[in-house]
């Protein structure tokens, strides 16, 4: 099968003024349809720059960078949903009016959205909140909301910068598992950053490490666990053995 | 938002309120009653009540003229604050060049035109307005130019993946995230509003409660000068609730600055 993201060679270089800073080099990975990656790596690494490229938000100054196939066409200007750190919803919009901001922007057909908005909340679990304003829901579930909203406009890839970074630590590892369950609902391509390493081997079907000073890709690896992942595989041996093999790239131990 | 003011059912908050302002016109009726004060330095709640009802004076059409410069000032200064600050966050180099200047012509003490102003425009109900404007002007402009720019660069990008238009923007995010800013460049206004009418009629004028004030002021009819200025208050407090009863319902909870 043909991968629905492929990247080769990536490079980015920062400008200013005289001063030149790579924020990548050498990125190289490819990414099958419904696959979710996860890029791992500590802070600076570029993660996020690469996250921004993949949405067209930056140029790269070389390589390739190709998304969408033959079979999995790919319309940058409507294929992309984007889920932050912070759940940036506006605050003076009901959920379900903040769930429905891309099919606005995008002028999809109200009433089918709304639809699909309602159905989209009931599944990240927020039936019955449809009405409320964020204010009025924890962290977490405003998360939810976010993650709603980053899939109402039916995209075909779904990138996640630190999306449960802001979250208290339980609250992480359920919204791991609400993830899982919701990105198998769904069926949507994700590309996942985080600086979580046992994170990044929970939620990967394949893990993209990045190291820093200088930014460069050092491992690309497919994660063999099955699924459905449950919270008990964090303790068994693969598991330790994938999260060592990234504690040990990135020099942690 | 404090965790006194949302436990507190609003019943009891209404009510201590209304107290506190029965207390004090209590407190002042005590003073006046049993302080032995003179009545042209101070006189009770009473006679000041009585003197609006005495016929010596023509109090509505006064109030109608301040109330005229007032609300007509602020609503002037509403307009244009909020229309230039606009153009400013459309315009890095319209900003750049003209904020600087707006700010250095913020810092004219307002008082210090009043002579000018009537040289200019002669006395009357439109100096005064323009009084009440100048001087209201500058805290809309400066809260809606800062709310304007209060964008998360992260909403802007989920904005620009999916190819949203700058009136997009404007319309769906900047404005109504500019909105609690600028209700409190309003509440601030209001206030100031009601000074620079009163000055601008202090300085010259023919009609208008601070003009009435000057009068009275002459024959030492203290109960009047009372009464001018519970009306002038009275305006302002009219203006700044309904400043409050409109964000009250543009403005979520959760968005309002106190």
């Amino acid at each position: 099968m043909e991968p629905f993201i492929h990247l080769a060679g990536v490079r980015k270089v920062f400008r200013k003024g005289a001063t030149e800073f790579l924020a990548i080099s050498e990125a190289t990975f490819d990414v099958m349809p419904g696959d979710l990656v996860a890029l791992v790596g500590p802070s600076g690494c570029g993660k996020t720059t690469l996250l921004k490229i993949l949405a067209g938000l930056y140029d790269y100054d070389g390589g390739t960078v190709r998304i969408g196939t033959g079979t999995h066409p790919f319309d940058p200007s409507r294929d992309i949903g984007m889920v932050f750190q912070q759940p940036l919803l506006l605050r003076w919009r009901r959920i379900v009016d903040n769930v429905l901001l891309p099919t606005e922007l995008l002028g999809l057909p109200a009433k089918a959205s709304r639809e699909r908005a309602l159905a989209l909340l009931a599944m990240v679990g927020l039936a019955g909140f449809e009405d409320k304003y964020p204010y009025e829901l924890s962290g977490g579930m405003q998360q939810r909301a976010a993650i709603a909203r980053a899939l109402v406009h039916d995209p075909k890839l779904v990138l996640m910068d630190e999306p449960f970074g802001a979250l208290d630590a339980l609250t992480r590892e359920k919204m791991n598992l609400e993830l899982l369950r919701i990105w198998k609902e769904s069926g949507k391509t994700i590309v996942f950053v985080t600086h979580g390493i046992s994170e990044a081997v929970f939620l990967g079907t394949r893990v993209v490490v990045l190291t820093a000073g200088p930014a460069r890709m050092a491992d690309n690896f497919e994660v063999q666990l099955p699924h459905p992942r449950t919270l008990d595989m964090k303790t068994n041996e693969r598991f330790g053995e994938y999260t060592r093999r990234i504690y040990h790239l990135l020099g942690m131990e | 938002m404090t965790a006194k003011t949302q436990t507190m059912d609003l019943l009891p908050r209404y009510a201590l309120a209304v107290l506190s302002h029965l207390a004090l016109v209590l407190a002042w009726y005590l003073f006046v009653r049993f302080g032995d004060v003179p009545k042209f330095v101070m006189p009770s709640p009473v006679d000041t009540v009585k003197v609006l009802f005495s016929g010596t004076y023509e109090w509505w059409p006064n109030v109608l003229v301040t109330g005229t410069e007032i609300i007509g000032g602020y609503a002037i200064a509403l307009v244009v604050g909020v229309l230039l600050a606009l153009v400013f966050t459309w315009s890095k180099w319209l900003e750049a060049a003209f904020m600087p200047l707006l700010v250095s012509l913020n810092m004219i003490p307002k008082v210090a035109l009043g002579p000018l102003i009537i040289v200019w425009f002669k006395y009357g109900v439109f100096p005064n307005t323009l009084m009440a404007f100048s001087i209201a002007v500058f805290p809309i402009l400066l809260t809606t130019a800062r709310g304007l720019r209060e964008v998360e660069p992260d909403l802007l990008d989920l904005v620009k993946t999916l190819r949203g238009s700058r009136w997009q923007i404007f319309i769906k995010i900047q404005l109504p995230g500019a909105l609690p800013y600028i209700f409190s460049g309003m509440k601030v206004a209001a206030i100031l509003a009601v000074a620079g009418a009163i000055v601008g009629e202090f300085l010259g004028s023919d009609k208008g409660l601070g003009y009435m004030m000057l009068q009275v002021q002459v024959t030492l009819d203290t109960d009047a000068m009372f009464m001018a200025v519970i009306l002038i208050t009275l305006i302002g407090v009219l203006l700044y609730g309904a400043v409050l009863v409109l964000e009250r319902l543009l403005v979520v909870k959760d968005a309002r600055i106190d």
